[in-house]
């Protein structure tokens, strides 16, 4: 067995972060909207385009059955990273959003009635709201939210009281985007389970950063993105379990989705199938098993703690700036530090760091909720991975003075 | 400050000759966000969401008023750079005859290289202001 990598040799597979921005090096700090995309990655989308790009399912010529396998084979590879029961569990979709919207618009649509709730909580991502809305509206059905303290913190007592109104779903987030709140979900999903609700996780912050094991957890339902676990764009999972799955009616039609069509009458295919209508992203879903290869070769315990390390490093520098508040100080969160200045807005902030090289990402973080709660129209976030650096965060410290100064 | 007069061909030189002065961008948003205090006070019975222009990150206010035939804009911004390039662009189109502001071709942002700021996606909103600028001149324009 070969030694771990440094964090500096594992930084040199991320060729993008030696970019020059404006004249300046790069200081990528925008991890929570995309992750950047290793060697590896890249080069095993690269083989698919230059040695067996073909479409998959239904071919028997050589490459359809190899790009079939190559397929496949990342599909089992998530199953095992999320430690699903069977890969029939694991979907693959355009990402989290498009995961949760399939939930709402089949399970939701199926069982939400007049008069029905959905459990959500105060800082969940749009994505995790607005497919809810739309099919409560269309069932009569409405949302019940639980509230979040000024840490940024899930009110667990709220929760409790909550349960008593008997929503017929949880659709909670295991980590919030905007403030880094890392929630306590094992414990929140038996209790649901307990009185029979049905549980929907939002990954798409947790599954890059922590262990996520669906079996351990108990959820129902799991959705994550590629493109926020250093894999490609414009793929996602859902991981949902079998019997679920098997009970949900089907959403997309199409191709691959069928198992006989007639016009009189279409049978569907098994799953994951059924779920999956049309040419997949077949790039996507290979790029998204190398990427979690990838992950796993250098360790999520390895990832996890040297995020932490560097937000531990980060938080005391970033609050030496006056004027400087952190908005989410949860005793558990990853390293996504969003902020205020006073008298500075995060839109101006955005761009003047830019211009150092810099990039953080500024405005609600499609989280508009969690910005009222805390009376601003939005946040400067700097959101941390594994590669980043000390030296970086110096540099981000020293350009917000620099701005801050010019702004005030 | 610089003068502000005239057609808006010879105000766009004048604004250029000023920015263009700059090679690195950093000077140049320090100029633009001193632009942003020559605005006039923003009047606060137009601070509503009719007068908001859409598609900018940060909040922007944009009011038109015909006044001795010519067209006079008030605006306003909670951001200090988009309150800059808001100001830009009234300081050049501003009490000028409509049909002048809804033909003007600035010029001027391409040769700055402000272009890259102008596309609509971006989230400063610069294109979403010369646009409704240019809309309201162009509405204006037609009421005679």
């Amino acid at each position: 067995m070969t030694a771990p990598l440094s964090m500096k040799a594992l930084r040199a597979l991320f060729p993008v972060l030696e970019e020059k921005v404006h004249g300046k090096p790069l200081i990528y700090l925008d991890n929570a909207a995309t992750a950047q995309v290793p060697t590896v990655v890249q080069q095993a989308i690269a083989d698919f385009y230059t040695t067996y790009r073909a479409n998959v399912n239904r071919g028997v010529h050589y490459l359809s059955q190899k790009a079939t396998d190559a397929h496949e084979a990342a599909r089992e590879r998530v199953r095992r990273f999320l430690n699903a029961a069977a890969s029939e569990e694991v979907i693959f979709t355009s990402g989290t959003t498009d995961s949760i919207n399939l939930v709402a618009f089949t399970w939701g649509r199926q069982n939400l009635s007049k008069g029905d709730t959905v459990l959500v909580s105060a800082i969940e991502h749009h994505a995790n709201i607005v497919p809810w809305q739309i099919v409560c509206e269309e069932k009569g059905a409405s949302l019940l939210v639980i509230p979040v303290d000024d840490r940024g913190v899930l009110d667990q007592t709220e929760f409790d009281k909550l349960l008593e109104k008997g929503p017929k779903l949880l659709a909670l987030t295991h980590v919030s985007n905007a403030l880094g709140t890392i929630n306590p979900v094992k414990e929140m999903i038996a209790k649901a389970k307990s009185r029979g609700i049905v549980t929907l996780l939002d990954g798409a912050q947790s599954v890059p950063h922590l262990k996520v094991d669906v079996q351990d957890l108990g959820c129902d339902f799991l959705a994550f993105s590629g493109h926020k676990i250093h894999g490609p764009t414009g793929i996602g999972i859902l991981y949902g379990r079998r019997e679920l799955l098997e009970s949900m009616p089907v959403w997309k039609g199409g191709g691959d989705m069928i198992s006989t069509v007639t016009f009189e009458k279409t049978t569907w295919n098994e799953l994951p199938w059924k779920f999956e209508a049309g040419t997949p992203n077949i790039e996507g879903g290979i790029g998204l098993g190398a990427a979690i290869e990838f992950v796993e070769s250098v360790g999520l315990d390895r990832i996890a703690a040297r995020e932490h390390e560097l937000l531990e490093y980060a938080t005391p520098k970033l609050l030496e700036i006056p004027g400087l508040r952190i908005l989410g100080t949860a005793p558990e969160k990853v390293a996504v530090l969003s902020f205020v200045i006073d008298g500075v807005h995060p839109y101006d902030t955005g761009v003047l760091l830019d211009q150092l090289g810099i990039a953080v990402r500024t405005g609600h973080h499609c989280a508009q909720p969690v910005m009222d709660r805390y009376g601003v129209p939005g946040t400067i976030r700097a959101s941390l991975a594994f590669y980043n650096t000390e030296e970086e965060i110096d540099a981000l410290v020293a350009g917000l003075r620099r701005v801050v100064g010019m702004l005030k | 400050m610089i003068d502000f007069t005239g057609t808006v061909e010879e105000r766009e030189a004048r604004l250029e000759a000023l920015l263009g002065g700059y090679s690195d961008w950093m000077e140049r948003y320090e100029e633009i966000i001193k632009l942003g205090n020559t605005l006039e006070a923003y009047p606060d019975e137009h601070r509503d969401e009719k007068y908001k222009v859409k598609g900018c990150q940060s909040q922007v206010w944009l009011h038109p008023e015909v006044r001795d035939g010519v067209v006079h804009f008030d605006a306003d911004s909670d951001a200090a750079i988009t309150r800059g390039l808001i100001a830009m662009l009234v300081a050049i189109l501003s009490d000028r005859p409509a049909a002048e502001i809804a033909k003007a071709s600035l010029g001027f942002m391409d040769r700055l290289g402000l272009k890259e700021h102008l596309s609509p996606t971006r989230s400063n909103g610069l294109s979403a202001m010369v646009k409704q600028m240019k809309l309201y001149a162009l509405v204006l324009a037609q009421r005679g």
